[in-house]
């Protein structure tokens, strides 16, 4: 291998190395909801109801879209064309503020209800429910955290693109922050029905 | 420190475009990154040893001796934090780590410098946090290095800054472990085939696979530990619905396998010094590089036996016993190995090899203690005594620690191009083992007798004991402080250091005294295998 030039290649295992972790992150907590939904099915099935389908099901798409629109980006500045990789990077930052906007309106309205960790509706119900919020306040709060950093990212790329220190040869950042991106959405495929489907 | 005495010895020390300070905490060179985080894991080792010594002055006389117990409950978790997270995690991988394996591969830097100097940063940031929790708040955290729940979301003192400095100082290992994995993936030489990489290398790529692998856990762990308190989820309040025990299952779920990114480095150094100082190739290459995976993959599945007294279920119980006994069958590989080294070669025992033949015994006294607490029966009998503390610093500090103290002796000349004195490095060396034995081969007597570990006080008949190993942690501490100064002394003031003196064979030792910043002055094509001494040209 030599040293002098950029190793894209590199790069990219180190990406997948990282995202190994944040899998890993997500898993203990993907880890304490089996274990708590074998203690408290029941409990688990009422909470899960509670939680609004629309919200969550239009959050998916909202995701699922701006992961197209971030793959687009990459196929997009492999060609060239800067003002449409421009313009895709924009589309997935939006998208991520859009989610946001509905997470935000979805937890107000749980708020409103009385439903937040250690409210006296929690701590007066009965116990299989407190963790059940509790865990899908962790869960999506994490979650909501990684869409934070990954639109940050996103941005801090396109930033990248306009300068053109990100172009058609050297484009390896890129890939590794659509990479990121995915991850984020694809621990959002496995909250999704975990929360809001199956229970 | 007078870093001017070295400087004008050339090398990495003088060729960089900064000057000062700067030069050293924004420099994204291997060596220099490597340099910063020795003496920052040295300091953080000299003040761990000072808080166990008192922690030892304490036991030396039932009831109070020299503080209240409310300082020695902070004192014991202090000793472990800054010990476990501060010295012995960073302590070899990122230090030696750093200055030694991109020059063992044939590359001129780690894959990702900037990461790398992040990752330092990360650790000076941890750290920094860690420390101000011991000032600040309601006091230095008083739960024990393993903040178990419930008293670590309920006590009143600083857990939850601490525990979020250890949150900070785990990315900093995971970004290191990245860097290493894709380092040996892509940044080996032209002929340095994957059996021909250095065994510390190896060591370093099955470590830093366990980073990568556990850290996150602890991450999410300790983070539920500081919702818990700011927040009360309740998810580890059995008030509440939750399950203590559950934390302790995801605190052993990268605490165990985190004893292995501490040990297996340590049996690296151990690997690469052996065969210079016999003389020989070293005895079962593949094995010992398998071994180093086997334990990194069987060590990830046993983190149960740290609970067999917590109501687990008797099948979970066995299971986890099983297990941890398969891991001794690749720890038991390496020291057949190192011992089959050795045999019939040509011994020269100097600082470097004492050090490594006193990790050999230390090590095997520690991994067979650790079979007494494997084992389901005997674990209840030993179960939190004193035991436990002594099987604990037979591997990490007999077994990790003295490593450590190798790979100084052994490599850091090379880096400072001056040496220390031999003399007072042995008899350092005989006192710190002589010391250790004193301390914790006593400490295992008299947890099998009963006392229980992390209490304030104890029973009159433990007194005897209790006394002996105090005295035995005078001696320990002045054989490191013999060590440690004749190491600072000699590497800034001490004759110079030139060429290959103890005739090694891996590509550190073909490079200038101290190595220049590019590592190689023509990017290097190996032709021979790490211990090939023949091969190397060495007589």
């Amino acid at each position: 291998m030599s040293h002098l030039e950029k190793d894209s290649f590199g790069a990219k295992l180190g990406m997948w190395l990282f995202l190994f972790t944040e899998m890993l992150l997500f898993g203990g907590v993907f880890i304490l909801y089996s274990v708590y939904l074998t203690r408290y099915p029941k409990e688990f099935g009422l909470g899960g109801h509670q939680l609004d389908l629309v919200y969550g099901a239009t959050n998916t798409v909202v995701l699922l879209t701006s992961s197209l629109l971030a793959a687009m980006s990459v196929t997009a500045i492999k060609t060239g064309a800067k003002k449409l990789t421009l313009g895709l990077l924009s589309g997935t930052v939006g998208c991520a503020f859009i989610f946001l906007g509905i997470k935000y309106l979805e937890w107000s309205a749980k708020f409103h209800h009385g439903i937040y960790p250690n409210s006296p509706k929690l701590i007066a119900g009965p116990p299989g429910e407190s963790i059940f919020f509790s865990l899908y306040y962790l869960t999506t709060g994490l979650h909501g955290i990684h869409v934070i950093v990954g639109a940050v990212l996103m941005s801090w790329t396109a930033v990248m693109v306009q300068k053109e220190r990100i172009n058609a040869g050297d484009n390896v950042t890129l890939e590794n922050v659509t990479l990121y991106w995915h991850l984020v959405d694809l621990v959002w495929i496995f909250i999704f029905p975990l929360y809001y489907l199956i229970l | 420190m007078s870093h001017e005495t070295a400087m004008a010895e050339g090398g990495f020390w003088r060729d960089s475009g900064r000057t000062g300070i700067g030069a050293w905490i924004f420099s994204t060179d291997h060596k220099r990154i490597g340099l910063m985080y020795l003496y920052c894991v040295l300091g953080f080792f000299l003040v761990g040893a000072f808080l166990g010594l008192l922690i030892r002055l304490e036991l030396m006389a039932p009831g109070p001796t020299i503080m209240t117990a409310q300082t020695y409950n902070a004192m014991f978790t202090v000793h472990g934090v800054v010990m476990i997270f501060l010295f012995i995690i960073p302590g070899i991988p990122a230090s030696f780590g750093n200055l030694v394996l991109p020059i063992q591969l044939g590359a001129r830097d780690v894959a990702f410098p900037r990461v790398n100097l992040f990752s330092w940063w990360l650790y000076a940031i941890g750290a920094v946090i860690v420390l101000t929790s011991l000032f600040t708040g309601g006091g230095a955290p008083d739960t024990g290095w393993t903040f178990y729940v419930p008293f670590s979301a309920r006590t009143t003192t600083n857990v939850s800054l601490a525990v979020f400095g250890v949150f900070v100082l785990g990315f900093s290992s995971i970004l290191t472990g990245i860097n290493f994995i894709t380092t040996i993936h892509r940044m080996r030489a032209p002929g340095m085939t994957w059996t021909r990489i250095p065994l510390f290398a190896w060591s370093l790529y099955a470590t830093a696979w366990v980073q990568v692998l556990a850290t996150p856990i602890i991450a999410i762990t300790l983070l539920l530990v500081v919702t818990e308190r700011i927040l009360g989820l309740g998810l580890f309040d059995p008030t509440r619905g939750g399950d203590p025990v559950m934390y302790q299952h995801m605190f052993w779920i990268y605490s165990h396998p985190a004893v292995y990114i501490m040990i297996l480095p340590g049996m690296g150094v151990i690997s690469d010094i052996i065969p210079v100082f016999s003389r020989k190739p070293i005895f079962g290459y593949k094995m010992i590089a398998f071994s180093s995976l086997a334990i990194a993959a069987a060590g990830s599945a046993v983190w149960g036996h740290h609970m067999y007294t917590s109501g687990m279920s008797d099948l979970g119980v066995l299971v986890f016993s099983f297990l941890t006994f398969i891991v001794a069958i690749p720890s038991a590989i390496k020291v057949f190995n190192w011992v089959s080294t050795m045999y019939k070669g040509s011994i020269s025992l100097e600082a470097p090899m004492l050090f490594a033949l006193s990790f050999i015994l230390l090590f095997s006294i520690g991994g067979l203690s650790g079979l007494i607490l494997g084992a389901a029966a005997t674990d209840i009998h030993v179960h939190d005594t004193h035991f436990v503390v002594g099987h604990f610093h037979y591997v990490m500090f007999g077994g990790t620690g003295f490593a450590f103290f190798a790979a100084a002796h052994y490599w850091l000349p090379k880096y400072f191009g001056r040496r220390y004195k031999e003399k007072p490095a042995i008899v350092g060396w005989v006192l710190m083992f002589i010391g250790f034995n004193i301390l914790y081969f006593t400490m295992q007597v008299l947890g099998m007798e009963g006392m229980p570990r992390r209490y304030y006080d104890y029973l009159p008949e433990f007194a005897r004991l209790n006394f002996v190993a105090t005295v035995g942690s005078w001696i320990l501490l002045t054989g490191v402080a013999i060590v440690v100064w004749n190491l600072w002394h000699g590497l800034f003031k001490g004759e110079a250091f030139t060429g290959n003196p103890w005739g090694g064979a891996t590509l550190e030792w073909s490079v200038p005294t101290p190595p220049p910043t590019e590592n190689f002055e023509q990017d290097p094509v190996v032709t021979h295998g790490p211990y090939d001494f023949k091969g190397a040209g060495i007589p």
